[in-house]
């Protein structure tokens, strides 16, 4: 077998490639999984749960650092944007009894969007300061316009404006932003079928 | 041995620069010249690599490639170590200093490569360096290398903003004062 292998100048070419190629692989592979660099991973799932709107309701300055406060043992119901659904979804990753959102940090709205009416805004650039996300478009003494792709509907920019021309409108629905009506008192089940208020109506 | 290694040293550094004289790994040369803070980051990365690889090279050639007879290999063994050298050190390097990972981080998967890099590991074969000396001359190289990317980097920073006849602007006044400073560095043939 050896001797056979020297007469093959090829075949221990190749042999020797392949091992020390072999060999560096296992060492790299060995090397990523030794000397992995961890953040905090807890954290970086929690923050991958929250709305990412940096509105900061939660008396945080931004979700980061409420996923951090989280790790640390802070509550899970801080956060209005996200609402219930985020509520529940941090209680199975953290493993703990989901709790009602806590009304002191806000509640829960329909996904809003800001606008500016433009014809008011006199460009002071004051809720371009304010966004957390960067969303607003202008410049001094040039009229503001809003980035709807970009706006969380955080309310941040409302304050600041000193001509009030800043309104939170309902986010228009499509397949990036899609809001399931939940059924309310007009559209309970019963209500449904258009014969059940002519029945009613009539009685 | 002493007076040897100094002269080896001044002879990489100076006599036979690896950029202006021998015209290696000019591209990060041009590349990463633009700003001083970065040929510096760039300049430390290298040296560290550049020493590395040529004593990582030395050991493959002379205990594997040799005894096998397989010295025409040399060339694909070589880039083969260097890429491996290069990526582990990154990845200890992250793990053990953040700080360090910082100021090298980009700069390191960039000299992967760096022709200077396998040159310096060639030409220690072509001159039948030892060990030691293929250390001196690994890091001599990477002096070489450092001093030179430095001086161009501090003279393009003052090119930026220098008055240039409009054909010249941009690239075209890099490529003719790193013409120059080779020429500058040629002067030093008699210096050994």
């Amino acid at each position: 077998m050896i001797a056979a292998l020297t007469e093959q100048p090829l075949l221990i070419a190749l042999l020797a490639l392949l091992s020390l190629g072999g060999i560096f692989g296992a060492l790299l592979g060995f090397a990523a999984v030794r000397f992995r660099v961890e953040g905090n991973p807890i954290s970086e799932q929690i923050n991958a749960l929250l709305p990412q709107t940096q509105c900061g309701q939660c008396g945080y300055p931004g979700c980061r650092p409420y996923s951090e406060a989280i790790t640390a043992g802070d509550a899970i119901n801080k956060c209005p944007p996200g609402g219930e659904e985020t509520i529940q979804a941090l209680a199975d990753l953290l493993d703990v009894e989901p709790q009602p959102l806590d009304a002191e940090h806000g509640t829960e709205k329909a996904p809003v969007v800001a606008w500016i009416r433009e014809a008011e805004c006199i460009g002071c650039t004051k809720c371009i300061q304010a966004c957390p996300v960067d969303a607003i478009l202008g410049a001094a003494k040039v009229m503001h316009t809003v980035i709807a792709d970009e706006c969380t509907g955080c309310d941040l920019c409302l304050d600041p404006c000193p001509v009030d021309c800043i309104d939170l409108i309902p986010r228009k629905e499509g397949i990036a932003f899609w809001h399931w009506n939940l059924p309310t008192e007009e559209a309970m089940p019963a209500n449904i079928i258009a014969s059940d208020t002519r029945t009613r109506d009539a009685a | 041995m002493l007076g040897d290694i100094a002269l080896l040293l001044v002879g990489a550094v100076l006599v036979n620069n690896f950029v202006l004289v021998q015209f290696l790994g000019l591209c990060p040369f041009m590349g990463v010249s633009n700003k001083l803070e970065t040929a510096m980051g760039m300049s430390v990365a290298t040296t560290f690599v550049l020493t590395l690889a040529s004593v990582c090279s030395y050991l493959t050639y002379n205990y594997l490639l040799i005894p096998l007879e397989l010295e025409y290999l040399r060339t694909i063994s070589f880039i083969l170590v260097i890429a491996v050298v290069v990526q582990f050190t990154e990845m200890v390097v992250r793990k053990t200093s953040p700080l360090l990972h910082r100021v090298l981080g980009v700069f390191l998967p960039l000299i992967t490569t760096n022709c200077a890099v396998l040159g310096v590991a060639l030409l220690n074969i072509n001159q039948a360096h030892n060990f030691i000396e293929s250390l001196f001359y690994g890091l001599g190289a990477a002096l070489g290398f450092s001093l030179a990317l430095i001086l161009f980097a501090a003279m393009r920073e003052r090119l930026a903003v220098a008055d240039v006849p409009e054909p010249f602007q941009g690239a075209a006044i890099g490529m003719i004062t790193a013409g120059l400073a080779s020429l500058a560095f040629m002067g030093f043939a008699g210096l050994i």
